[in-house]
């Protein structure tokens, strides 16, 4: 199938990059989608040389809303399958938002409120077409809220809380929505943080990722033994909880 | 965050260092660092890609591929594009880059600021003979060097020290397909080797040389020659990693000798030819992930010089020494260099280069200190690459252009901010 369209959020993020450039090499084509317009140039350069059908660069920032609109314009000229896979996300040091509690209106916004409301203006489209596939990347931080991130924790549950409703919603067209958790991943976001362990790199997170879409999973964590990890801190009962510095 | 504190070492595991480690994502990450000495894949051996004065930048996430043309076999492609990365791509188009080293796993950046070699050095020259333009980050600015230019010569092997390697233009080679038909050959002894590898009409030409053969089998070994193939093969991918460190008897004397003899065996008396992926051939050891461990702990050397034509009887006695003090390790190269080399400190002259790996022990290191004083004395030299024990004299002394490289990194980075342990080590900066 290379009628395939893949819109692609946050394309400058390690792991969307690593995941641009698998499909690149399935020949779909990409709507490389992001802030930093210099950087997505080469993105695009390289899916292209790599086998990418097309790829074209295109402004997407979470915080305005207002040019979500040309993005979904451009996607629909697109004719087959159309997919979006979303990594934009950000997390400032929780001692940061602490200082200046300001700074949770763009925690939310980066990771739930401008990526929602993209895919709810996108929805309609992939539903009268019939199929294709959402990826949302939440977290595990999402689970549960721990002291060290839990305003980002926090956007993260609202995002899995929203996809798990859109699949709800457009599963019955035959759209797909996968949530995928990430543990911890060798990219900008964790580079020279301390406690850092069992760190995946960005391509092997790819590789989970569109084996999940192939597979049409519903939520995965990437990598897999997250699921393990993130049960047993589930079941730990609230008043330990409460006390644990993780 | 930008700088992470953390301990890494050259291939070797010999040389470490500990200190900041900055790897930029994109582009204008990298251009807002303040200067430092940029590595790869840290597939030198020994020190070059480390600072233990200060930081460096981890250059393997800027790795796009930015323009290819067809017509000419021009790639533009980031600093830190994988060589295997480029052949698995362009070989089934028909293309391949003119010079690979013996692994994928080496960036566009380390083959030029190294200058390396490949199989067919004898026809093709050095990596940065086939470079038609880089772009560098210089005192803060971008800046184009092209080919003629002492900024060029002194880039091309110029170990990092004009600037960080941005990008790079490489002319590709057209290549019947993703396979190598290669031929094989037992060659008996020195003689014989050394009689092949100069006979020799192939594109690619290299020796496997048995470390551990004494008497009349001294400098035996296998002989391979290769020209490019269509045909359909299986691609290369790895097979297995080497988990953890292994103890230090794996690779002990009887096991090498073991491990020797069966490989010399592995090819009949009279030949073979056969058609190999594109990535077992020029890369046969990226198949097992992490190797290094295989030396333990304290890691190994690896000894690489090359000797004037005319001093192969003086290579033949140091291949007798590392015969007879049976520390050799499996991994050994016997090769005829051609004279092509791209900068002032390239290594390549015409002549024999031989590699040797050796774990790190007293013996093996008072050994490569011999190996070293017996090239010298050659009128050969030794590799930037591989070494991390060579005194600064007479490294010096191996490379008459210094002076010329000297100037030219004086003008483009004056306080020395990217200089790395293996510059410090050698004195190469320093007015002599
Ligand atoms: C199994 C094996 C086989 C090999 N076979 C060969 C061979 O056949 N022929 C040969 O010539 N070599 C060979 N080598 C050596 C290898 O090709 C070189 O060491 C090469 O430089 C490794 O590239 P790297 O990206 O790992 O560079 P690194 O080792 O990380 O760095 C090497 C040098 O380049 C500088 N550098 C790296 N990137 C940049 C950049 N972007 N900008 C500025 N400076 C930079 C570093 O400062 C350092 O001085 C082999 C090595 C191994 C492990
Ligand atoms: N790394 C981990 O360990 C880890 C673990 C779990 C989940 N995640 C999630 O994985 C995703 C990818 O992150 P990463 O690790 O690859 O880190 P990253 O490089 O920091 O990626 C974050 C991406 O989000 C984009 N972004 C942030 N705010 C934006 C905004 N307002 N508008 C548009 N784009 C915005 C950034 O764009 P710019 O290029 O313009 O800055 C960047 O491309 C994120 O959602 C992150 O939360 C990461």
């Amino acid at each position: 199938m290379t009628d395939r369209t893949w819109i692609i959020l946050g394309a400058s993020s390690a792991m969307a990059r690593a995941t641009a450039r698998a499909l690149a090499g399935e020949g779909v084509g990409l709507l490389l989608a992001g802030r930093d317009a210099a950087d997505l140039a080469l993105i695009a350069a390289d899916c292209k040389l790599r086998g990418a059908r097309f790829a074209e660069v295109m402004r997407f920032d979470a915080r305005n809303a207002a040019g979500f609109a040309a993005l979904i314009e451009r996607a629909s000229a697109e004719e087959g399958e159309l997919n979006a896979a979303v990594f934009v996300g950000s997390m400032p040091a929780q001692a940061d938002i602490d200082a200046d509690p300001g700074l949770i209106g763009h925690v939310v916004t980066d990771n739930f409120r401008g990526p929602a409301e993209f895919l709810h203006r996108l929805a309609p489209l992939l539903e009268a077409r019939g199929g294709g596939s959402i990826v949302g990347i939440g977290s595990v931080a999402g689970d549960r809220g721990r002291l060290g991130n839990y305003c980002y924790g926090a956007a993260k549950a609202a995002f899995h809380t929203y996809l798990s409703g859109l699949r709800n919603r457009l599963g019955r067209a035959g759209v797909h929505v996968v949530t995928v958790k990430p543990g911890f991943v060798d990219t900008a976001m964790t580079w020279g943080l301390p406690g850092m362990f069992l760190v995946a790199s960005p391509d092997a997170v790819a590789r989970a990722i569109l084996k999940a879409v192939r597979k049409r999973r519903n939520v995965i964590y990437a990598p897999f033994f997250w699921r393990w990890i993130m049960l047993i801190i589930r079941m730990v009962p609230e008043p330990i909880f409460k006390k644990l510095k993780i | 965050m930008i700088w992470k504190t953390t301990e890494y070492a050259g291939w070797g595991q010999a040389l470490k260092a500990t200190g900041e480690v900055a790897r930029p994502e994109r582009q204008s990450d990298l251009l807002s660092l303040p200067p430092a000495p940029a590595f790869g894949l840290r597939r030198s051996y020994g020190d070059s890609a480390l600072n233990s004065a200060g930081r460096v930048i981890d250059m393997t996430r800027l790795d796009r591929l930015i323009s290819f043309d067809p017509a000419t076999g021009l790639l533009e492609a980031e600093g830190g594009v994988r060589i295997g990365d480029l052949a698995a791509r362009f070989a089934p188009l028909g293309w391949l880059p003119a010079v690979m080293p013996g692994t994928g796993f080496a960036t566009i950046g380390g083959c030029i600021a190294q200058d390396v070699h490949g199989k067919n050095h004898h026809n093709a020259g050095s990596f940065c003979q086939h470079v038609t333009r880089m772009t560098l980050l210089q005192r803060g600015e971008l800046v184009e060097v092209t080919p003629g230019t002492p900024a060029f010569r002194a880039t091309a092997g110029g170990l990092g020290q004009t600037g960080v390697i941005v990008s790079a233009v490489v002319q590709m080679v057209p290549v019947k397909g993703a396979a190598m038909m290669v031929t094989e050959r037992r060659a008996e002894n020195w003689d014989e080797h050394l009689a092949y590898l100069d006979a020799s009409t192939a594109t690619h030409t290299v020796g496997w040389i048995d470390g551990t053969a004494r008497g009349d089998s001294l400098g035996r070994g296998i002989v391979e020659e290769a020209e490019s193939s269509s045909g359909l093969v299986k691609s290369h991918v790895p097979v297995a990693t080497v988990p953890m460190n292994a103890p230090h008897f794996a690779l002990s004397k009887p096991i090498v000798r073991a491990f020797n003899e069966v490989y010399y065996r592995r090819v009949p008396a009279r030949g073979r030819t056969s058609v190999k992926p594109v990535g077992a051939f020029f890369f046969p050891l990226d198949k097992i992930l992490e190797w290094n461990r295989l030396y333990g702990r304290r890691g190994f050397h690896q000894f690489q010089c090359v000797v004037p034509l005319s001093s192969a009887p003086a290579l033949r006695a140091m291949l007798e020494e590392i015969a007879n003090s049976g520390l050799c390790s499996p991994l050994a190269v016997l090769k005829r260099m051609g004279p092509g080399r791209g900068g002032y400190l390239s290594f390549p002259m015409e002549g024999y280069t031989l590699a040797i790996d050796f774990p790190n022990r007293d013996a093996a290191r008072a050994l490569i200190k011999r190996l070293e004083g017996r090239t010298a004395e050659a009128g050969g030299r030794l590799y930037f690459a591989k070494d991390s024990l060579a005194e600064g004299v007479a490294m010096r002394a191996m490379y008459p252009e210094l002076p010329e490289w000297r100037e030219e990194v004086r003008r483009t980075d004056p306080d020395g901010h990217l200089i790395t342990d293996l510059v410090r080590r050698l004195g190469l900066r320093s007015a002599a």
